[in-house]
């Protein structure tokens, strides 16, 4: 029986992926669990494993071409096997008998769904009804023939919304109330003085002329513009700053690193500090170390720390997990390897996924101070600036010559009011200034 | 030990509640003071519908037996088999209750339970031993009883309540029933069909007053033509009670005064609270929720009658699932909004969604599609010509808003519709499926195609 391998969904927001190289010729032998070919997602690259065996017969999609999710990519045959003509058939799908379909779970994709639900949420809780998963724009969409008509009328994308109904099937009401906010809904009678800028229109169109370069958007692209534009007009946020006094920072860590390098061990950077002390403040302040969900705040038991890591198409934001619970050389050595494999692609979506809080830092770009924009569903982000060498009053009144950071807070105003947010400021700034603290 | 859940009361809403936590994987118990299943399983709804059919089939018997064909002398019946039957459905359905709590492994204790503290409650056995269990979580499942009016006292003789007029031995010749509600018109219906002379009192302008206004009107001719006296718009004065019977003053148009061997009050039900925990009520004296069942005194929710109307059995099992669904998972709950009513006597009742008066008064357009069962080649085979299905239909979507049906076996029928608004179908999903014939479903079919002028039989 001819098997059809196709672009497994690899995340919860893939709806295409960019064949990388086949690592299996036409002709191979395939066993379960090799590995058939290297696929792009949004997120990283991954590698997509056989789930049947048999021998690679015809590749439909050669390597650096995206294809969407479910999109034939190669059929798998038996020995002795000839394909029929329905199942060679590249892109029109599912011609084949119909028993065939339920015993084909061929790629990665149906291994394991990956929740992009915060994990650590709250005590107790127990999922006992599968999240709803907004539908891919390819996929089936499960939706009333109500909210299909309105949908038709408002001229709303089924594929975008989380259904509210039973089974997380999309309702009217989930559709009445997107295009509330996003578009469509028909404008009020013009008064030119009082017309309101529709919404967050989806984007701008910017005409390129002769000699500007049009670049397509990566997968990853994709997810930062959605991602962000959501949080930027969804979530409001307020910012604080603070100065911290970096002496000390400074001193510890060279004394530390000198001791390192006779000794053979690894250095400390500075950001190892700032996140150790970011998690040390997130446990110590647990409003802040939440998310908004909806009808309730979720306080997570965990610091699931994320740090954003600059890769080649953008950034990525691998998390230390369970951070509260490990030592600054265990996050200083963490936070070293998922930076490696996150500008290598190798991230696993599993580590950068289910963030509680998220640290930031320019410093390395000579960014003196930014306010970050929050990752949600956290309701916190950290900004770091870098080390700045100017005059500063010391305790006697003099003025001498310092070393500072200026640390930015940028958070959810639903889950996290100023003095919470000024509270965990605080425990950063103390940490920071008294580093010795966070090597107990 | 301490319990994850304890379930007052063992009636729809809470053994419902109590297997969906176990089911759950949490720790249960379950306080029940009198027998599991509650008012719908012991005094409500299953031995009312025990009784119904001995009046359904007795009826056919006694006023239509040469309709089809049959001849027989001395046709009589057994009124105390009639009752020891719908007693014996109801002690077979409440052993089902306790299997189905060993099953679950759900501990049931019964005694009368008090909440006396946070996660607190003692439960007084029938021994009298008091006992206290401890529980992250309280579901009130307590439930209501009648509801007496000001002054009359049910005796179980006289002046009765549903319970009472469930277990009456002998049959009265005479009785007045105030409120015809959905109880009032089956009990109404149950003895007049074995010939007690039956009057039924409504307040309201209309028997069955929260049905569509074209069935309630559809009703009360057909239980007029039955032999039931009913008079609407007619408040009770007065009633005295003797040990012989009942002197009840009624006025509507006009006063009258109407003697009975006795009167059954069906005017609706109050809440039975528990002991202990001071709740918030709401103005009827309910406990009231908020949008997760939970009451004024934290770990404690209530669901089913006692938090309010609409008092069904259905609606008290749906909510007391969101409730726990609730408290343990990421489920968020939901209130009842859309629910089927269904009232058992002949011709039957049922509807689910808005009444043709509510569609109006909320100011929707709307369509209506009707479709009279005597056009049904299944109701004529049966010989149940009578009655009709009322599809409200919405503009300019199609979707179903209400549908009203009075007629045989209305209250199964209504199912098809309930999903259909669940579902949010419209009017061609319904008008494209294939419904078999012959059936009484078809009336449901035609009426969706009746809306757009595309019934075929009509």
């Amino acid at each position: 029986m001819p098997i059809a391998i196709e672009m497994p969904k690899l995340s919860d927001t893939m709806t295409e992926g960019t064949l990388v190289r086949w690592i299996k010729k036409v002709g191979d032998n395939v066993a379960v669990g090799d590995v058939l070919a290297e696929v792009e997602t949004d997120k990283a690259t991954m590698e997509m494993e056989a789930f049947d065996e048999g021998i690679l017969t015809e590749i439909y999609v050669q390597d650096g071409n995206k294809v969407e999710v479910g999109q034939k990519l190669a059929i798998l045959l038996g020995k002795g096997e000839k394909i029929d003509s329905g199942a060679s058939q590249p892109v029109q799908e599912n011609k084949a008998s119909p028993e065939k379909k339920g015993e084909q779970p061929v790629a990665a994709a149906s291994k394991e769904p990956i929740a992009s639900q915060a994990p650590g949420t709250a005590k107790g809780e127990k999922n006992s009804e599968p999240t709803p998963v907004s539908p891919a724009s390819s996929g089936r969409v499960k939706a009333s023939p109500l909210a299909k008509k309105v949908a038709a009328e408002l001229g709303v994308d089924l594929g975008t919304l989380q259904g509210s109904g039973p089974g997380g099937r999309i309702v009217q009401e989930d559709v009445v109330a997107s295009g509330k906010s996003t578009t469509s809904a028909p404008p009020p009678p013009p008064k030119p003085e009082a017309v309101r800028q529709p919404a967050a229109p989806k984007a701008l169109s910017v005409m390129p002329a002769l000699e500007d370069k049009k670049l397509p958007l990566s997968g990853m692209r994709k997810t930062i513009a959605a991602r962000l534009l959501e949080s930027k007009t969804t979530i409001p946020h307020f910012y604080l700053q603070a100065e911290i006094d970096a002496e000390p920072l400074t001193h510890l860590r060279q004394s530390i690193n000198a001791a390192a390098e006779t000794a053979g061990l690894g250095k400390l950077t500075v950001n190892d500090f700032i996140l150790k002390a970011t998690a040390v403040a997130a446990a110590r302040v647990p409003l802040a170390n939440a998310a908004f969900g909806g009808d309730s705040i979720i306080q997570f038991a965990n610091v699931q720390l994320a740090c954003a890591v600059a890769v080649e198409e953008g950034l990525v934001t691998p998390v230390i997990r369970e951070a509260q619970n490990k030592s600054i050389s265990q996050i200083s050595a963490a936070i070293k390897d998922l930076a490696a494999r996150a500008r290598s692609k190798k991230l696993k979506p599993e580590e950068y996924q289910g963030g509680t809080i998220t640290v930031s830092n320019l410093g390395a770009y000579g960014v003196e101070q930014f306010y970050a924009i929050i990752n949600p569903p956290q309701a916190v982000i950290v900004s770091v600036g870098t080390i700045v060498k100017k005059p500063v009053i010391n305790a006697t009144g003099q003025i001498v010559p310092g070393q500072r950071i200026i640390l930015g807070v940028s958070c959810d105003h639903r889950v996290v009011d100023g003095a919470v947010g000024a509270q965990f400021l605080g425990e950063l700034k103390k940490f920071l200034e008294n580093p010795t603290l966070l090597l107990l | 030990m301490k319990y994850d859940l304890v379930v007052i009361g063992g009636g729809p809403a809470g053994y419902v509640g109590a297997i969906r936590a176990a089911q759950l994987g949490k720790k249960v118990a379950c306080v029940e003071k009198e027998r599991a299943g509650g008012t719908c399983l012991n005094w409500g709804c299953i031995p009312t519908k025990s009784l119904l059919r001995n009046a359904e089939l007795y009826h056919i018997l006694q006023k239509r037996a040469s309709d089809f064909g049959f001849k027989f002398e001395n046709l009589s019946f057994d009124w105390g088999k009639i009752i020891s039957r719908s007693r014996s459905v109801a002690d077979k359905l409440a052993g089902g209750v306790e299997f189905l709590f060993k099953k679950n492994k759900i501990d049931y204790l019964r005694g009368e339970a008090s909440i006396t503290g946070p996660g607190k409650i003692v439960y007084k056995t029938k021994e009298n031993r008091e006992e206290t269990i401890e529980s992250e979580n309280i579901l009130i499942a307590t439930g209501a009883v009648s509801r007496d009016l000001p002054g009359l006292v049910p005796n179980g003789k006289t002046v009765l309540n549903s319970h009472d007029a469930m277990i009456l031995d002998p049959q009265p010749k005479r009785l007045i029933v105030i409120g015809a509600g959905a109880i009032g018109v089956e009990f109404a219906y149950f003895f007049n069909a074995f010939g007690t002379e039956v009057t039924l009192v409504e307040m309201l302008p209309n028997v069955l007053p929260v049905e569509d206004t074209e069935i309630s009107v559809t009703l009360e001719k057909s239980l007029a033509k039955q032999g039931i006296k009913v008079f609407t718009n007619t408040k009770l004065v007065k009633a005295d009670v003797s040990n012989q019977g009942v002197s009840v003053v009624i006025e509507g148009k006009k006063q009258e005064t109407l003697e009975g061997d006795c009167m059954l009050v069906a005017v609706g039900v109050a809440p039975l609270l528990p002991k202990g925990a001071p709740l918030k009520l709401d103005k009827k004296g309910f406990i009231e929720v908020n949008d997760r069942y939970a009451t004024s005194v934290p770990g404690v929710y209530a669901a089913g009658d006692v938090i309010g109307p609409p008092w069904l059995a259905h609606v008290a099992s749906w909510e007391a699932i969101q409730a726990v669904e609730g408290m343990f998972t990421s489920h968020k709950p939901k209130r009842v909004r859309t629910f089927p009513g269904c009232t058992y006597c002949q011709p039957q009742v049922a509807s689910v969604g808005l009444t043709e008066r509510a569609a109006k008064e909320q100011g929707l357009k709307f369509k209506v599609g009707k479709f009279p069962f005597s056009a049904n080649g299944k109701a004529l085979a049966i010989g149940e010509p009578e009655g009709f299905v009322k599809l409200i239909v919405a503009e300019p979507h199609g979707e179903i808003l209400g549908a009203h049906i009075i007629g045989a076996e209305a209250t199964e029928l209504i199912a098809e519709l309930g999903l259909a608004i669940t579902l949010e179908a419209t009017f061609e999903e319904i008008e494209a499926t294939i419904h078999a014939h012959p059936t009484l479903s078809e009336a449901v079919h035609e009426a969706t195609g009746a809306a757009f002028g595309l019934a075929i039989h009509f």
